[in-house]
């Protein structure tokens, strides 16, 4: 039977054999366990409000790394030209990237001008057709030149020099090289005009070494100028210059975005907030029964006070922590799905959601009762 | 009787009601800004990707090949074909004018320099900031608009009537940064080209090709080439709609009614086309480094205030059916009276809905034009325009705060009604 397990002594035995607990303690834990809907419902709204908090810094922190590789779809935002139509040395590359890291992508171009079986100039250009492709994405290509003596084609060049598509010579200087096109490049500007043709190639048909190099560099606008001020050190006969087109767009474009989400951002954790607290404070004044009885019975009002207080606490501390993890993981998912990379964990968050989550808690769990503390405890008990 | 039980809840838990109204109101707030904002942002990014340029540009059909390495030009000058400079304000009478920011011709032309140095030297002819007029409607175009990042430097740094962007009936240029280094020049000197003694208003700076260039009035780069009305080609910029698989199929292959969609949808595959009807004999292409990139970052940027609006949906939503169910879960007492004096769960519920009722109704209007106000702030101080509300926003704005209202205080209504009176009654809960 289970009733015959509480009779007052068998109570008093279980109590008296069990390890003891301070009723601060017990009171706290009962509390919990006893009102089981109520705490479960305001701990909801603390999980809720902290992972929507969670998900919202994590965004605001991450998506402009983000955006910013999106940005380098736009390609180089810094060129480093020889001066004067000289050549750059041999080991420009490798400065380069040993200055900026494997990682930054740096394409070399050289450039001729050519002429075609009817003495027509054309512009040929020699690169790293590999690197190109990853540097330039927006390059419409139909198919890159992988055989040896192969070119890719501007659209334009093409009605010039293989309007059937069929393979074709130009000289330079007098050397004269056989070509087959590839395939065709479109791009709406200059390099519709141009041939391309794999670095070595072009140099040992023309002789002439890259002049310029085409850098995506990552991070910051800071950290781009800083890029550019080591690559002037390394390289001082070439200059270095940013492409004022696209870091200006992308500053402009990431800066109005970040400002938009900022505003979002507080927007949403401010409702969640909201949230918390008329929870917080229904649950609260909805004892108030407990509150009066607690007095009745003789309790200071700092033991009170002290006893919501921790119950607060630790009602806004377990929110935050699994709130924080719920926020980690919308995070991701909004990351995977809008970005298609996850947004990487920032645990650097989780102080300032556990810092708001208790206060907030606190916040609604004071408020109510300094209302109630002004009212009778026979009063409460009374019903009225 | 029913209405008066309303009445009387209202007008004694005034505090109560007011509580609950400003939660549905915040809420409400909340949900109609980011509404506003996310239905908007799409317009409003695509205004700044502007700034990277460009993202088409008409050529002439029968254009030879551009030899030009590094901007400069190795092309005998008069060589190739032109556009008219007489047909370019028929731009603005395309079916997507409003979507037309501006664009601005281009007219390359090789100089001599006098004096010692007697090299060639490129100078561009352009639009700076000139006023035209198609029909009734004037406007103003050129590559202030076109090409933001140009930026004009006098040499103490600040403009003057002296000092500045040329007029574009003037004679006077802008000399490209480097170029001015290597001559030694400033602005207010003149400078002989092609046997003209000529001003110089500015040093420009773009970063890019005009840094080794002169840049000039149309006219005047007209004048010297001998050619009046010559444009080489003509760069546009334009807000467009992100491709889809409608945007990237041929026109020829289309039936009339996809034709009709896809002519009257702003892609930038369309808007090129419908510039190649306005503008005789000429070839209109995407510049694909700004377009095709300006059509994922855009989508990017509105996926993610989809998301984020998502989450202030949910937040508000929870938010207010927090505070319903708070208001409601203090009144069983009352509940619990009604139930003893024979009142049904039927019109208990129903007294309790239409409260909400009222209260969603009162917040939701409140809420709608504190959000207006919140978006048109956004809108100010984030990207110096007007964010709209269309006015289509209210009745859904009205429908979500009255569904919230409800859905939050269905549960706590349903356990209230359930609530034993007499436990109610004798203050046990």
């Amino acid at each position: 039977m289970p009733g015959s397990l509480h009779t007052p002594k068998q109570v008093a035995d279980r109590r008296a054999g069990s390890p003891h607990t301070s009723m601060f303690v017990r009171m706290l834990i009962r509390a919990a366990v006893l009102r089981r809907g109520r705490a479960a419902s305001a701990l909801l709204a603390m999980i809720v409000a902290a992972a929507v908090a969670t998900a919202m810094m994590n965004l605001y922190v991450d998506v402009q790394a983000k955006l910013r590789t999106e940005f380098r779809s736009y390609g180089a935002n810094v060129v480093i030209v020889a001066k004067d139509g000289q050549s750059l040395p041999t080991d420009a590359l490798a400065k380069v990237e040993s200055v900026l890291g494997a990682k930054t992508l740096a394409v070399p171009f050289s450039y001729a001008v050519a002429r075609t079986h009817d003495g027509q100039s054309v512009v040929v250009v020699g690169t790293d057709f590999a690197r190109a492709r990853r540097l330039n994405h927006w390059w419409k290509v139909s198919r890159w030149p992988g055989a040896p003596n192969e070119a890719l084609i501007g659209m334009r060049a093409a009605n010039v020099v293989s309007p059937n598509h069929q393979p074709f010579e130009l000289s330079f200087q007098g050397k004269v090289i056989q070509l087959a096109p590839a395939g065709m490049l479109q791009t709406g500007a200059g390099e519709d005009s141009r041939i391309y043709l794999d670095q070595s190639e072009f140099q040992s048909w023309t002789g002439v070494a890259p002049s310029t190099i085409e850098v995506a560099a990552n991070g910051t606008a800071v950290e781009v100028e800083a890029s550019i001020r080591q690559l002037a050190q390394v390289l001082p006969a070439a200059e270095i210059r940013p492409v004022r087109q696209i870091m200006e767009g992308e500053a402009n474009v990431l800066n109005k975005t970040r400002a938009t989400l900022y505003a979002s951002a507080t927007l949403v954790v401010l409702t969640s907030a909201l949230c918390v607290l008329a929870t917080l404070i229904g649950w609260v004044l909805d004892r108030r029964r407990d509150f009066a009885i607690m007095k009745a019975l003789g309790a200071s009002e700092r033991l009170i006070n002290g006893f919501f207080a921790t119950e607060a606490a630790a009602l806004g501390v377990v929110g935050a922590i699994v709130g924080f993890f719920i926020g980690i993981g919308v995070a991701a998912w909004i990351g995977r799905a809008n970005f298609h990379a996850p947004v990487v964990p920032r645990f650097s968050v989780l102080p300032y959601v556990l810092a708001g989550s208790v206060a907030v808690a606190l916040i609604s769990a004071i408020l109510p009762i300094g209302l109630l503390r002004r009212v009778q405890p026979a009063m409460i008990l009374r019903g009225e | 009787m029913f209405p008066r039980i309303v009445y009387e809840s209202f007008r004694r838990q005034a505090r109560r009601k007011v509580l609950a109204g400003i939660a549905i109101t915040l809420g409400v707030a909340v949900a109609t800004a980011m509404i506003a904002v996310a239905t908007d942002i799409g317009d409003k990014i695509n205004r700044e990707l502007r700034s990277y340029g460009a993202n088409l540009v008409v050529t002439p059909q029968e254009d030879t090949l551009d030899v030009e390495i590094g901007g400069v030009n190795l092309k005998p000058p008069s060589d190739g074909a032109f556009l008219n400079e007489a047909d370019l304000p028929k731009i603005r009478g395309t079916f997507w004018h409003h979507n037309i920011v501006g664009f601005s011709p281009m007219l390359p032309v090789t100089v001599k320099l006098g004096g010692s140095s007697a090299k060639d030297v490129t100078l561009l002819g352009t639009y700076f900031n000139k006023a035209l007029s198609f029909g009734k409607d004037d406007f103003t175009t050129g590559v202030r608009i076109t090409h933001p990042w140009w930026k004009v430097a006098c040499g103490d740094g600040k403009e003057s009537p002296n000092c500045g962007w040329p007029a574009d009936d003037s004679q006077n240029i802008l000399l490209g940064e480097r170029l001015a280094t290597k001559l030694s020049q400033k602005p207010g000197d003149t400078i002989e080209v092609a046997g003209r003694q000529l001003t110089i208003s500015g040093i420009l700076s773009t970063g890019g090709a005009e840094d080794d260039q002169i840049v000039a009035p149309l006219a005047l780069a007209q004048q010297i080439l001998g050619k009046p009305g010559a444009v080489r080609r003509v760069y546009v910029s334009a807000m467009t709609k992100p491709p889809d698989a409608l945007s990237a199929r041929d026109p020829k292959t289309m039936t009339p009614e996809v034709y009709d969609r896809w002519y009257c949808s702003p892609y930038v595959e369309s808007i090129a086309y419908q510039l190649q009807e306005v503008i005789p004999h000429s070839h209109a292409e995407q510049i694909r480094q700004v377009a095709q990139n300006e059509g994922t970052v855009l989508s990017r940027i509105k996926g993610l205030m989809l998301l984020v609006t998502l989450a202030a949906l949910f937040a508000s939503a929870l938010a207010v059916s927090a505070a319903m169910a708070t208001a409601i879960y203090e009144r069983r007492v009352e509940v619990g009276l009604m139930k003893a004096l024979g009142a049904g769960n039927l019109a208990v519920s129903a007294i309790f809905f239409a409260e909400a009722l009222l209260l969603a109704l009162a917040g939701g209007l409140a809420g709608f034009s504190a959000g207006a106000l919140l978006a048109h702030q956004i809108g100010r101080s984030i990207f110096n325009s007007q964010i709209s509300i269309e006015p289509v926003l209210f009745p859904i704005i009205m429908t979500i705060a009255v569904f919230v209202t409800f859905a939050g205080s269905a549960a706590a209504i349903r356990r209230a009604v359930k609530f034993d009176p007499v436990f109610a009654l004798r203050g046990e809960g």
